[in-house]
């Protein structure tokens, strides 16, 4: 049952991060990552870390994804998908061999790895949920918690300075 | 589980989705009716004994209207999009308590759909997504009103999400939980956590008000300056679905709020009550059932109260919207968040 069901999100995932891609229009293909972020959190789930998969969808498809949205139908994108920009053959020769030689690269590196087992007499189904994920982020990761957000606050007051209005500038 | 927990179960989550579906269509009736009382109108009064018989009336209407698409439209989209925004709306019930639980033949049923331990990050996730269903719409329509009113629902949702978010710690300081269970049983009797959040529960509220696109914020669908908003375009049941997808959230939202707030299905003197009856199993239902009462109780009156501001108050302006929800409620918010904590650790220190 697990099995079928990881199977299944596992293609699901697959064909909408191509259809991201492949699709010409971009409201389409932010429509399809959105299904791929639905569908890692169901990764998520099956994981048995449900926090993790709730923020995902919060933070990803709730907000991030949204702004996307937002953005490319302002900008109306949509519109000339048919008239894309006409790309040359030597930039489409160019670019089929840099993804094969990428292509080469990873099947080189994944060829001597292995899947590091766990141990099913230590392993603990319980550690992705939310209280034990709290408790490992404030004692054994202390550190890099607290520079992510500063690192967050760094960006907050980046943004509000790229969007401050100066005295005697005209932005619109 | 057993196959008879299961059969409860499945009772159960029918039972929850038709009631949903029952309470968004007489909200129409009792929006009408109030709309009326309110501005001294009769209202409907046509269709069977004191007009209870209109929701249907117009449903039919709804289904037997041509199903119209616009030529430019990306048909598609247009046709997910009512469809997204339905799904969203009644995706969120599922991890509300409506009431503690009930024993029959010796089995245990918890009125509560799916018991998570991460209720309210669901509840959150769920509200995040309904403004898909606006924006697809919205965009599909191939209409400048529509795309202005998708763009302004987008905008909206996201900024109200912060401040709703940020209300939202200060009761999960509180409470130590994520589970609306654990919340819901913690506020046993008369231990409201609207006594110890009053400043929370208005933020929430107007937070709810907004992400629920309702008067005095129903900006995407100002009639006035975009015609109708996201669904300009929309005819048949697929406005149908639209505005039965508000009606959904509206009650949806009742719930959390009676669920955070308002303590879900606790009710006064509810220990009085069990000790009263001798037989255990009788007095836990009795009192379960008094719960239920008084937890949909609680969501109608939030229902109501939606409707009651929805003809009080005019519609905010688009920049006086943005202001009040980052230059005014999400201060407030982190206000209560500091003021939260320094009681807690004031009570942590006294006694």
């Amino acid at each position: 049952m697990t099995e079928n069901l990881f199977y299944f999100l596992t293609s699901l995932t697959l064909l909408s991060a191509l259809m991201v891609v492949i699709s010409k229009n971009p409201v389409h293909s932010v429509l399809f990552l959105i299904i791929t972020f639905f569908t890692i959190s169901g990764h998520y789930i099956l994981l048995n870390a449900q926090f993790l998969a709730a923020v995902n969808i919060i933070v990803y498809a709730g907000a991030i994804m949204v702004l996307f949205l937002f953005v490319i139908m302002f900008l109306n994108m949509g519109k000339n998908a048919e008239n894309a920009v006409k790309t040359s053959v030597i930039s489409k020769i160019a670019g089929t061999l840099a993804g094969g030689l990428l292509f080469v690269v990873m099947i080189a590196a994944l060829k001597d790895a292995a899947i590091v087992g766990y141990n099913p007499e230590t392993y603990n189904s319980q550690v992705g949920m939310v209280e034990n994920l709290g408790k490992v982020l404030f004692t054994q990761y202390l550190l890099p918690f607290e520079l992510a957000s500063v690192l967050f606050l760094v960006a907050m007051v980046g943004a509000v300075m790229l969007g401050k209005k100066e005295t005697g500038e005209q932005h619109f | 589980m057993e196959s008879v927990d299961l059969l409860y179960k499945a009772i159960y989550i029918l039972a929850i989705f038709g009631i949903t579906l029952l309470i968004a269509t007489y909200s129409t009736y009792f929006e009408r009716k109030i709309a009326a009382f309110i501005q001294d109108r009769v209202g409907p009064n046509r269709a069977g004994p004191a007009g209870l018989l209109q929701p249907l009336a117009d449903a039919g209407k709804l289904f037997f209207k041509e199903d119209f698409i616009p030529n430019k439209a990306s048909k598609a989209l247009f046709i997910l999009g009512p469809g997204i925004a339905m799904l969203v709306a009644t995706m969120s019930s599922a991890v509300v308590p409506f009431g503690d639980k009930l024993i029959i033949g010796g089995h245990e049923i918890n009125l509560i759909a799916i018991d998570v331990n991460i209720g309210v990050l669901y509840v959150f996730g769920v509200v995040s997504l309904g403004v898909y269903g606006l924006m697809v719409g919205g965009w599909a329509s191939n209409n400048k009103f529509s795309l202005l009113g998708a763009i302004r629902a987008a905008s909206q949702n996201i900024s109200y999400e912060l401040a709703m978010g940020l209300s939202l710690i200060a009761v999960l300081m509180l409470s130590g939980t994520l589970s609306l269970r654990e919340i819901a049983e913690q506020q046993s009797g008369f231990n409201w956590n609207i006594w110890y959040q009053p400043l929370g529960f208005i933020i929430f509220l107007v937070c709810a008000f907004a992400e629920c696109n309702r008067t005095p914020f129903d900006l995407p669908e100002s009639e006035a300056e975009l015609i109708g908003g996201y669904h300009t375009e929309y005819g048949s049941m697929k406005l149908g679905m639209y505005l039965f997808a508000e009606y959904i959230n509206i009650f949806v939202a009742s719930a959390v709020m009676a669920t955070l707030y308002f303590g879900a299905y606790n009710f006064p003197f509810m220990e009085d009550l069990r000790a009263a009856i001798s037989d255990p199993v009788l007095a836990n239902n009795v009192v379960t059932i008094v719960g239920l009462v008084a937890m949909f109780t609680k969501i109608f009156l939030f229902i109501f109260f939606f409707m009651w501001v929805r003809w009080t108050l005019p519609r905010f302006r688009y920049d006086q919207l943005m202001k009040l929800g980052w230059q005014i409620l999400i201060p407030l918010a982190i206000l209560n968040i500091m003021l939260t904590g320094g009681g807690i650790l004031l009570k942590e220190y006294l006694f």
